[in-house]
């Protein structure tokens, strides 16, 4: 990719107490994309994200948000610009203010140099019947989709989403998909961390993998742990016992099982390993 | 690029403010009525006259005014910002560009608002049950408002720069309110400043309440009162400082310590 880079980490290293978060972390997103990093409960993506959000210090490595060091001592003036082009959607946030959906989001519009119309994200993200409502009599799925229209409301150039989609229904969460593929197609450069795969597979130019504060790996969703060359499983049943082979070469494979048992196969499958497969064989050889 | 005024910013978290304020009833009646209420109980109980045309409910009103300007500042501010810091209100507002510095002016217009319906109450209520006078004297007045505007700063400020003491929103209260409570005694708002030990009297003197409860009064007490006062006058001129310095004080010690979170 030839897109300039939005966020470059190398070497990020966060302890708490002696308990290490986040160990030697490399990454790069570039402009225009959709990265997801992708990992268990506990791998280290709050923190990774916050520490690029500028909530938290880091122990050492480098860090460059929109070319701006989270972390380092700048003019005030300078923080509100960088902050001006960055959306966050936090992974828990609680406050439930006595304000609409549409107070909230015109109040927060006006912090932002080039906002978007507040109706026109208001409708976006589903909450065109709900916005003159209470922010505290929203649900927990509605409450977040707020969120994610507080994170992009300022236009932002780089948006994190830190677990958007957690206590959505399914339906709720394909609406999702499609206002980050907007979003996308719209320019925005975004973050997100997920732990669940069909997420990061639907959404994500590229996908980090994420265990105990390492990164396993950086991979378009296709190829992660090898997936598009992977040896593909076939199984059947031969004199009523369940069999199964490993193969490179499937089709051979299967022509010549054909031959050899004479026509049908019996409880034939052919399967290459989901994601989900290699995901939970990185994660357990991690551990 | 182009910035976005922070004194706009301010006034609109300002309008934000009052507008919550306003639809949290609770905090409403806590903070306008309770001065209220208490006015009532002293100044129906101790009604005893103090000085020549001067008793002790018109003396306890000037204090309540000056102690409106802790409790709609100081107090409910250091009360309700550890909670705002609990729910992530706070950490959501540090994610965008929104600067510090107009979160604290929304937080002093709330306050300006909070006690100006408070004062409100209190006038009303001193001068029909209590006989408090108002002031009729233009410069009266003018002390009047610089008080309420250099109180109502340094009581913000210094609520905004105690937030950061109480662990947590929920134990925020059981810290703060016995800081008030200790200030309100020793400044002279329950018993005649005159009438405290002087140790009391000595250290009350470090803090804004005692000198508001003095200004307070020099507004609303008949200027021959002045000979009653510990220092036999008023003494304006060191009001004025003392809050002021509060005020400079409570300006950096806010930019300095402020926390969005709780990390
Ligand atoms: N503020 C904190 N203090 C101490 N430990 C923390 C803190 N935040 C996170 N941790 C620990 O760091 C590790 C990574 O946590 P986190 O970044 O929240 O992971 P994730 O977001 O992937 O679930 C966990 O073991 C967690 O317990
Ligand atoms: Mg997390």
């Amino acid at each position: 990719m030839l897109h300039p880079l939005v966020i470059d980490v190398s070497n990020l290293t966060k302890t708490y107490g002696g308990k290490t978060a986040v160990n030697g972390i490399n990454l790069q997103v570039h402009k225009g994309e959709v990265f997801a990093l992708l990992g268990p409960n506990g791998a280290g993506k709050t923190t990774t994200v916050e520490i690029l959000e500028g909530y938290r210090g880091r122990d050492s490595g480098k860090v460059s948000v929109l070319g701006f060091d989270p972390n380092a001592k700048v003019s005030k003036l300078a923080e509100r610009a960088w902050r001006d082009q960055i959306g966050i959607v936090l992974q828990t946030t609680m406050d439930a203010l006595d304000l609409t959906v549409r107070e909230t989001l015109t109040h927060f519009a006006k912090y932002y140099t080039n906002p978007k119309d507040s109706n026109a994200v208001i409708e976006s993200v589903g909450l065109t019947e709900k916005v003159d409502e209470k922010v505290r009599t929203l649900s927990g799925g509605q409450r977040r989709r707020l969120d994610v229209a507080l994170g992009i409301i300022g236009r932002p150039e780089l948006l994190f989403l830190d677990e958007p989609t957690t206590g959505f229904d399914p339906e709720a969460r394909r609406a999702f998909w499609e206002l980050i593929r907007n979003l996308r197609d719209e320019g925005t450069s975004i973050l997100l961390t997920t732990h669940y795969l069909d997420e990061a597979e639907a959404l994500a130019d590229r996908v980090a993998i994420i265990n105990n504060g390492e990164i396993l790996e950086v991979a378009t969703p296709k190829t992660l742990g090898g997936r598009q060359n992977s040896k593909v499983e076939i199984s059947w049943i031969e004199n009523g016992e369940p069999r199964s082979s490993l193969s490179d070469t499937p089709t051979a494979t299967v022509q010549e099982l054909a031959a050899r048992l004479g026509g049908e196969i019996a409880g034939l499958t052919v399967a290459r390993p989901t994601l989900e497969d290699i995901y939970l064989k990185m994660i357990g050889e991690n551990s | 690029m182009k910035q976005i005024s922070t004194i706009k910013l301010g006034l609109a978290r300002g309008t934000l403010e009052i507008k919550q304020f306003n639809r949290q009833r609770e905090s409403v009646v806590f903070t306008i009525l309770f001065p209220v209420i208490l006015l009532f109980i002293f100044g129906s109980v101790f009604n005893d006259s103090i000085a020549p045309g001067v008793t002790f409910s018109q003396y306890f009103v000037a204090g309540m005014i000056a102690s409106g300007l802790v409790n709609s500042g100081f107090q409910q501010l250091a009360i309700s910002i550890p909670i705002e810091r609990d729910l992530g209100t706070l950490k959501r507002l540090r994610g965008t560009p929104m600067p510090a510095t107009a979160y604290f002016i929304g937080k002093g217009i709330q306050v300006l608002y909070s006690m100006f319906l408070q004062l409100t109450l209190l006038l009303f209520f001193g001068t029909i049950f209590f006989g408090l006078d108002l002031p009729t004297q233009p410069s009266k007045w003018f002390t009047f408002t610089w008080l309420i505007i250099l109180g109502t700063a340094s009581s913000t400020l210094l609520g905004i720069a105690f937030s950061v003491v109480p662990k947590s929103g929920r134990g925020a209260s059981a810290v703060v309110s016995p800081v008030v409570i200790v200030l309100q005694f020793f400044s002279g708002v329950f018993f005649i400043f005159t009438t405290l030990p002087s140790w009391m009297q000595h250290f009350a003197a470090i803090f804004p309440l005692k000198w508001l409860t003095q200004g307070m009064r020099s507004v609303f007490l008949p200027d021959s009162f002045a000979t009653q006062e510990a220092a036999k006058s008023w003494e304006i001129n060191k009001i004025a400082i003392i809050l002021i310095a509060w005020l400079i004080a409570g300006v950096f010690i806010s930019l300095k310590t402020f926390k969005w979170t709780k990390e």
